[in-house]
């Protein structure tokens, strides 16, 4: 855009917001560019009033000064170019790679999406095998769906991203699968440790990596997740992929939603997160499913840090109105050497039983959910009796409850980082540790 | 010629908009915003400055760009052609949207909201020259197998029929009549008419409901029971089962007409309702259920202010099918999100915050939209009524939300979730000490008249057996079960017994997810039976543990998988079975 204005009258910056004077012509969430010395970086109009522009910059506000950086309107909002070229790269968290690589070239989109049409939706159906037991056994993912995993400051969340990353199939015909990675805000030796495990699965050449470190810019979070999904819905919609998107770690991504709405003044809704969160958190895992008449889909995983272990916390409460279900880690299973560590009773899949059973996984899939869920929930509930009164108030069955639930975690729940198991090794497990009871 | 009224933006902040210079605004006027015409509503006018709620996504909008006012109220279009329909929360048809716009939903698509090509069969059911009056059905057209949907004269019109046509095929915007008003203009009356959506529509007068709305789920027909005309508020944590609460009533309930509101909820959670709709058969018609429906589908996606719309769409569509005299059920999922959009408008519009930040007349907005539920005669001097039901979603599944609070200060009837029966997958996990209905009383000569005589008894005894379990369990908790007495033993043995066989209920089972209250009843006889017969032979120092195993509570849980009339045959052998094996039973004599 050669025409495109560019303004001296910056007049006051506030954390990542610049305040600009006497524009005109300015769009609402117009890209803009800010030059700060020889850099430029990238802001969205946020507001308008009258003349003055509200511009949140994605890329920190350090160096901008008022009166002398020079601020151009792009009277475009924030695209990125996509093609299938796109597999296999690293990019920034605004699209751009990061990798040494050329740009990518190709068709631009809109970061932000459109929302699908409810009724263009297809109900998610096929199951997604992980190899996990406690997964795929009583909180089985299905393609299209999104379910986070709710996880803990020091859990191995990431131990169990990457594993499923590496070892989920769909039991039917294998299709052209690809992983869209999004870092956000988490550590450089994390996105490695990534990078690291893909490659020893042999899926480095069909993942995308968006990153946006610890070290980078905390305004750019909020865009990451949004280039990630275009990427996905670009590769499902228009490419015929099943896209897996992880994206992790959404608390940080909310932490910075916080950070630009203080700044701007908003009142401050549950520990000072946004009251428009929940929609916010909305325009991110809705776009995940499938569409009638497309061939891909895309599935989400998302990861956050319960701060505190508190499930009612508003990031994994807000998380947990929107997704479909959640896979819950839990701390004293870790403590006691238990990997992965899910804590059974309070996971659930919303999707699961449109996707197991006859003709997805086996017939009697449901009933042994029902009777793992069951007995397991029973043998919790002695051994805490029992911790309280003391094994001998325990009747003996009630005993044999209580083995189950210890067996249940030591031998179903429990499995190698390596470790792949099939949905029938997983439901004979099943049965096996069932027969303790009787 | 009028002239046209137009302003220009002079601040943008997220969907609010504030314009100056539009002469004369009126409170709730319609405007279109911008180059793409986007659809707002006035909702604040401070001198010649006015704020406006824009229902469709703002980017691109710029200080400056002009905002053209329409004159009317955001209104419904309401007529033959509106059932089966999905429909956004402006009333744009999605389905048809999707046909010439693609899988995704953009600003600025514009769709009918009724089909104004297609002809219906229209059959006159009134003579002219004669009086009529607002409300009054001149003519039927039967729109789907299902529903025969009446021809209403708009309720804001009156005077004299000076034309009816002929039964014939029309289309919604011929006209069919022509009513002379009193004020001497000729009016021409079509099929369909427009109704503002925050107005409430006129009936004659309201009635006392007194009529079940019957939902086959039995921890709400036999325990809280819900009536036609009633309200109802479900809140509870996410995953304790809301929506699978609310849309086994849709698809099970008794009523003639369902408007399901999905209001800032799943998209996937629509597209299986949608799926379920087209493939499941209502049980009386034995039609699929979409075709006594109206879907508003508003995913927490789509644009927030058009979520506020969404709720008083989907009201003023169940109104109407109220004053054609059916009985309606309408769904809102969730009423939450609706008060989210409310308090973030708020405070886009710099209003002084209440509790939480939700604007103060959040309590006033939730009870005019739950206060347009009742039974009433219609203007045509039918019956009709329109029942509420609504989820909410309190964060941290904490009651004592300003949300649920607010509700409850409105409803009648309190279906309370509890996230710890969920884990358990006690499911409804409706909880039984903290649920309420305020409508006991209306329905119980309705259960007497219908079903039995001993509704009232049979559900007073199970409360307060589920009430004693509850203290007992508390004793439980600190000293061990050793301390509980024989007969506390047995009512905690009856107390599982009514937890087991009533209160669980399984949706995804095809026996079990609809309960006739016959059957409901029958299974209730079955328990009370036991009851006395376990507490008699307990004090004729009986052992518990004999009778326990005889393992009736089992047989009994195994009533609720058998189709009615198997049901109601097994019930009664199993009383004669309960009171031959308890009696054989040898007591414990004292030394």
């Amino acid at each position: 855009m050669t025409q495109s204005l560019r303004y001296k009258s910056i007049t006051s910056i506030n954390g990542p917001l610049v305040v600009v004077n006497n524009v005109q012509g300015v769009k609402l969430n117009e890209l803009v560019e800010i030059e700060v010395g020889d850099e430029i970086r990238v802001g969205q109009v946020v507001e308008l009033q009258g003349n003055i522009a509200i511009i949140q910059v994605l890329q920190g506000t350090a160096g901008i000064s008022v009166g002398q950086s020079y601020v151009r309107f792009t009277g475009d909002t924030l695209k990125i170019p996509v093609s299938e070229e796109v597999i296999g790269r690293t990019l920034n968290g605004l699209g751009r790679a990061i990798d040494g690589g050329p740009e990518v070239v190709g068709e631009k989109f809109d970061v932000n999406g459109a929302p699908i049409n409810p009724v263009m939706r297809l109900p998610p159906k096929d199951f997604i095998q992980t190899g996990i037991s406690v997964i795929d056994g009583l909180m089985s993912i299905i393609r299209g769906q999104k379910l986070p995993i709710f996880s803990g400051y020091g859990l191995p969340h990431n131990l169990i991203v990457s594993q499923i990353v590496s070892q989920a199939k769909l039991l039917k015909k294998q299709e052209s699968f690809a992983v869209v990675f999004s870092a956000l805000g988490i550590s450089n030796e994390e996105a490695d440790f990534f990078r690291v495990e893909l490659e020893r699965a042999n899926i480095l050449d069909r993942t995308v990596f968006i990153l946006n470190l610890q070290s980078d810019s905390t305004i750019e979070r909020i865009v990451a997740p949004r280039v990630a999904l275009t990427v996905a819905e670009y590769l499902a919609f228009e490419k015929d992929y099943h896209v897996l998107v992880v994206m992790s770690d959404m608390s940080n991504y909310c932490e910075a939603l916080r950070e630009v709405s203080l700044a701007r003044n908003e009142i401050p809704g549950r520990r000072g997160y946004p009251g428009y969160m929940y929609s916010d958190l909305a325009t991110i895992y809705e776009r995940a499913g499938i569409i009638s008449g497309k061939k891909g889909s895309i599935t989400q995983m998302p990861v956050l840090s319960m701060p505190d272990d508190d499930i009612t916390h508003p990031i994994p409460d807000l998380t947990g109105y929107i997704t479909e279900g959640q896979i819950v880690l839990s701390r004293s299973l870790h403590l006691s050497g238990i990997y992965p560590p899910v804590n059974v009773l309070a996971s659930l899949s919303r999707l699961m039983k449109d996707g197991i059973g006859k003709g997805y996984t086996r017939e009697d899939h449901f009933e042994i959910y029902m009777r793992l869920f069951s007995a397991y929930a029973e043998g919790l509930r002695n051994k805490e009796l029992s911790s309280i009164l003391g094994e001998e108030t325990l009747t003996s069955e009630e005993r044999q409850y209580v083995k189950f639930a210890e067996a249940f975690e030591k031998r179903f729940i429990h499995q190698g980082v390596d470790e792949e198991r099939s949905i029938d090794e997983t439901l004979d497990l099943g049965l096996e540790v069932l027969s303790i009871l009787k | 010629m009028k002239m046209m009224r137009e302003g220009k933006i002079v601040r943008v902040s997220g969907f609010v908009v504030v314009a100056e210079g539009i002469p004369l605004p009126m409170m709730n006027e319609v405007v279109l915003v911008g180059e793409a015409g986007l659809i707002g509503e006035i909702n604040k006018i401070s001198g010649n400055k006015v704020s406006i709620q824009v229902y469709e996504e703002t980017t691109g909008l710029k200080c400056g760009d002009k905002v053209i006012a329409l004159g009317r109220l955001l209104s419904a279009e309401l007529g033959p052609g509106i059932l089966s329909q999905v429909y956004d929360g402006l009333q744009r048809p999605l389905k048809e949207i999707a046909e010439y716009a693609g899988s995704f939903v953009r600003a600025g698509i514009r769709a009918r909201r009724l089909d104004h090509e297609k002809k219906w069969h229209f059959v006159p059911v009134k003579e002219p020259p004669s009086k009529v009056y607002g409300g009054e059905i001149i003519g039927k057209v039967m729109e789907n197998e299902l529903i025969e949907h009446r021809i209403l004269i708009p309720p804001n019109i009156r005077g004299s029929l000076i034309s009816l046509v002929g039964e014939g095929d029309y289309t919604v915007v011929d006209t069919v009549a022509k009513v002379k008003a009193t004020a001497g203009e000729i009016i021409e009356v079509k099929m369909a008419h427009e109704w503002p959506v925050k107005v409430p529509r006129p009936f004659a007068e309201k009635l006392n409901p007194d009529e079940p709305l019957v939902t086959g789920i039995r921890v709400i027909d036999f325990m809280f029971p819900i009536v036609k005309g009633g309200t109802a508020a479900i809140p509870g944590p996410f995953g304790s089962g809301k929506t699978v609460t609310l849309q086994q009533i849709s698809k099970q309930t008794d009523a003639d007409v369902v408007i399901y509101v999905g209001c800032g909820e799943r998209g996937n959670e629509m597209a299986d309702l949608l799926e379920k709709y087209k493939t499941l058969i209502d049980l009386r018609s034995g039609r699929p259920l979409v075709e006594r429906s109206v879907i508003i589908a508003n995913t927490s996606n789509m644009p927030v202010a058009a979520r506020e719309s969404s709720i008083f769409l989907g009201v003023t569509i169940a109104e109407y099918f109220r004053d054609m005299g059916y009985h309606v059920a309408l769904i809102a999922d969730s009423t939450s999100r609706w008060a989210e959009a409310l308090r973030e408008l708020s405070s886009r519009m710099e209003e002084l915050p209440g509790e939480e930040g939700f604007p103060a007349y959040l309590a006033s907005r939730l009870q005019g939209f739950y206060s347009r539920a009742g039974k009433v005669r219609t203007l045509s001097g039918k019956i009709g009524s329109l029942a509420i039901m609504g989820a909410v979603s309190p964060p941290g599944g904490d009651f004592s939300e300003p949300v649920t609070q607010k509700t409850l200060q409105t409803v009648k009837v309190f279906w309370g979730l509890d996230s710890d029966l969920a884990y358990k997958r006690h499911f409804p996990a409706i909880n039984w000490l903290q649920s309420y209905s305020l409508y006991v009383e209306n329905v119980s000569v309705w259960w007497e008249l219908n079903i039995s005589e001993r509704w009232r008894i049979l559900r007073e005894s199970m409360l307060s057996v589920l009430k004693e379990e509850d203290e007992l369990m508390q004793i439980v908790r600190l000293i061990g079960s050793g301390a509980l007495s024989e007969r506390e033993r047995a009512i905690l043995e009856i107390a599982r017994v009514i937890r087991e066989a009533l209160l669980k209920q399984n949706a995804l089972d095809f026996n079990e997810a609809y309960s006739d209250p016959k059957k409901t009843l029958a299974i209730a006889e079955v328990i009370d039976y036991y009851r006395e017969q376990l507490l008699e032979a307990i004090s004729n120092n009986v052992p518990l543990e004999k009778v326990l195993n005889l393992n009736i509570g089992k047989e009994i849980e195994k009533l609720k998988t058998l189709p009615l009339d198997k049901c109601l045959e097994e019930s009664f052998k199993l009383k004669e079975k309960i009171v031959v094996e308890i009696s054989r039973l040898p007591s414990l004599v004292r030394a």
